[in-house]
């Protein structure tokens, strides 16, 4: 599990190779620490990780701004509220 | 770069995804035919083999509706627990609800393959040991079998790890006997069992025919004086009250304490006020949120009443009451049980088989684990190539991996170390709680809780303070880990 800052305002946290529950969980722990309108890019591999990273996000009301699937590899653009 | 070698930069990009597509595809047909030619040939072979098929082909189906809705039971409570999100609680009720009416059905033209098990503490220990074994391995028993079939091979290492822990748990003797109760062993001994089983020796075998067997059989049609195979008790009592009011209340609480504070304030957002009708929005929103796993639990519900159905089919045009007899007429009587049956349980089961074929390995390499009751008195440990639901755990790997390859889903994940562990660990305690239980997160819970089994809502409360208990320690470990990166980028 890597975190990093890439630029102000732009996180990238790559969960890549980890299964349930490790995305969603440092996702959470990830976006409860960056300010509000800054984006983490998240990186990841497990399908169903995606399913309750999304729902995590409407009920926060976080936006996922950008989608991007390319075999087998998820990488999710999330903008904190 | 120029705009010309960028442009054929992307179109060379965009020809090796296409490419890498399109071979999903292919090997996505390929696995499907492969299963057909396995149904066509050994049909052609004995018409027996068709009861073989029909656990082969539901359990592909299971595989592509688990795939489909990423439908584990092990983030049901966990991911609530862990990071809010109700989606697989509402998909696992749906597919109990589903699986209850059918059942129903199928229950009251006396066509079921179901038995219910005994109630009593155990389950709820039994289910508490499974969900905290399943949180730290990332995935129910179920559920890592169609995370296998994604190429995972963490997965893989979890299903290893509950099939070498049940194989060896079943079987442990001598220094264990020390730790059972003198009434067990009296208990067991007196059930006058075969010789060969010698119920006086080994945990596991103590705990079955010294305790659990002696446990009472409960439904929730027999709690309130209904017979279970007439319509007024599957519908009724095994139905309605066992399973669709205890769902729909689950769902109040699910609502309540994690998905109504969300909707509302959206509505209040809105509107500036809400009122009742605003609440049951919410809860239905809330049941339709995610239409994947929705729609896969519809599904599961559907096709696991239907494989009861079909199952006792066969085994009334056949004449048989247990697939052992099958084998036998087949020509195989290896590992077959003293009272001459295998494991056959006519519905969707996933852990003995796990036991049966690691149990078969030992016993291949000289091992004497047919003197026990889980393999030589009930289960069997046939060849795995022959092994009804050996067929269908396979075939769901298959259905999983056409799905996942059909949606560009798959990949294939070499374990860390990190994940091997939790792997390891998780899967072991999987197994210990499964075979204390009777059965895992399908067979101890969704199976019994969906027949009006009592034992089934208690393995489920067990699983529900097993996740809870199993998040408190991923929080643990997740913060210590994610507080070192924070750290690196000064936040």
């Amino acid at each position: 599990m890597k975190f990093e800052k890439r630029e102000n305002g732009h996180y990238v946290l790559d969960v890549q190779g980890y299964v349930c529950p490790h995305p969603q969980i440092y996702t959470k722990k990830a976006l409860s620490k960056v300010q509000s309108g800054d984006v983490v890019e998240v990186i990841f591999d497990n399908p169903s990780s995606g399913e309750s990273i999304a729902a995590m996000c409407e009920t926060t009301g976080d936006e996922i701004i950008n989608r991007k699937q390319e075999g087998g590899q998820f990488t999710w653009d999330i903008e904190k509220a | 770069m120029s705009t010309t070698a960028l442009d054929m930069a992307t179109t060379d990009s965009s020809a090796k995804v296409e490419d890498d597509i399109r071979k999903k595809r292919l090997w996505a047909y390929g696995i499907a035919a492969f299963f057909a030619f396995i149904s066509i040939a050994t049909y052609l072979y004995s018409e027996y083999y068709i009861y073989l098929s029909v656990y082969l082909w539901f359990g592909f189906i299971y595989g592509m509706c688990l795939q489909y809705g990423r439908f584990c039971f092990s983030s049901a409570f966990r991911d609530l627990f862990a990071v809010g999100v109700p989606r697989m609680a509402v998909g696992i009720m749906i597919a109990t609800v589903l699986f209850a009416v059918v059942s129903a059905f199928v229950t009251s033209t006396g066509l079921s393959t179901f038995h219910a098990a005994p109630t009593s503490i155990h389950a709820l220990i039994a289910g508490t040991i499974f969900g905290i074994g399943m949180v730290f391995a990332g995935g129910c028993a179920s559920g890592s079998l169609y995370k296998t079939g994604e190429g995972n091979m963490s997965a893989l290492l979890v299903v290893l790890s509950i099939s070498v822990t049940q194989a060896l748990f079943a079987d442990v003797a001598g220094w264990s006997n020390a730790l059972v109760p003198e009434s067990w062993h009296a208990s067991a001994v007196a059930k006058g069992l075969p010789e060969v089983i010698n119920a006086g020796d080994g945990w596991v075998d103590q705990y079955l025919a010294g305790y659990v067997w002696n446990q009472p059989v409960l439904t929730f049609a027999t709690l309130l004086g209904m017979v279970d195979k007439s319509i007024a008790g599957s519908f009724i009592g095994n139905t309605l009250v066992g399973v669709v009011i205890p769902a729909a209340l689950l769902l109040v609480v699910v609502y309540v304490g994690w998905s109504r504070r969300a909707f509302l304030k959206k509505r209040i957002k809105e509107k500036g006020k809400t009122t009742f009708q605003d609440e049951l929005a919410g809860y239905w929103a809330m049941i339709t949120a995610n239409k994947r796993t929705a729609i896969a639990g519809l599904l599961l519900g559907i096709f696991c009443g239907l494989q009861m159905l079909v199952t006792q089919g066969l085994r009334v045009k056949f004449g048989i009451q247990n697939a052992g007899t099958l084998l036998e007429r087949i020509g195989f009587d290896y590992g077959i049980s003293v009272n001459g049956t295998v494991f056959d349980p006519g519905y969707w089961y996933v852990t003995t088989q796990e036991a049966q074929w690691v149990g078969w390995v030992f016993n291949k390499m000289g091992a004497n684990n047919m003197d026990n009751i889980y393999f030589g008195y009930v289960n069997g440990i046939p060849n795995p190539a022959i092994n009804p639901a050996d067929w269908m755990s396979l075939a769901l790997i298959g259905g999983a991996a056409v799905m996942a390859l059909l949606h560009n889903e798959f990949k294939f994940k070499k374990p860390t170390l990190e994940l091997a562990v939790w792997a390891l660990i998780g899967g072991a305690l999987m197994g210990i709680g499964s075979r204390l239980g009777l059965g895992c997160n399908v067979g101890a819970f969704f199976v019994r809780v969906a027949q009006g089994d009592t034992s089934g809502w208690l393995f489920g409360l067990g699983m529900i303070g097993g996740a809870y208990i199993g998040v408190k320690v991923f929080n643990w470990w997740t913060e210590r880990r994610m507080a070192k990166e924070f750290a690196s980028c000064d936040i």
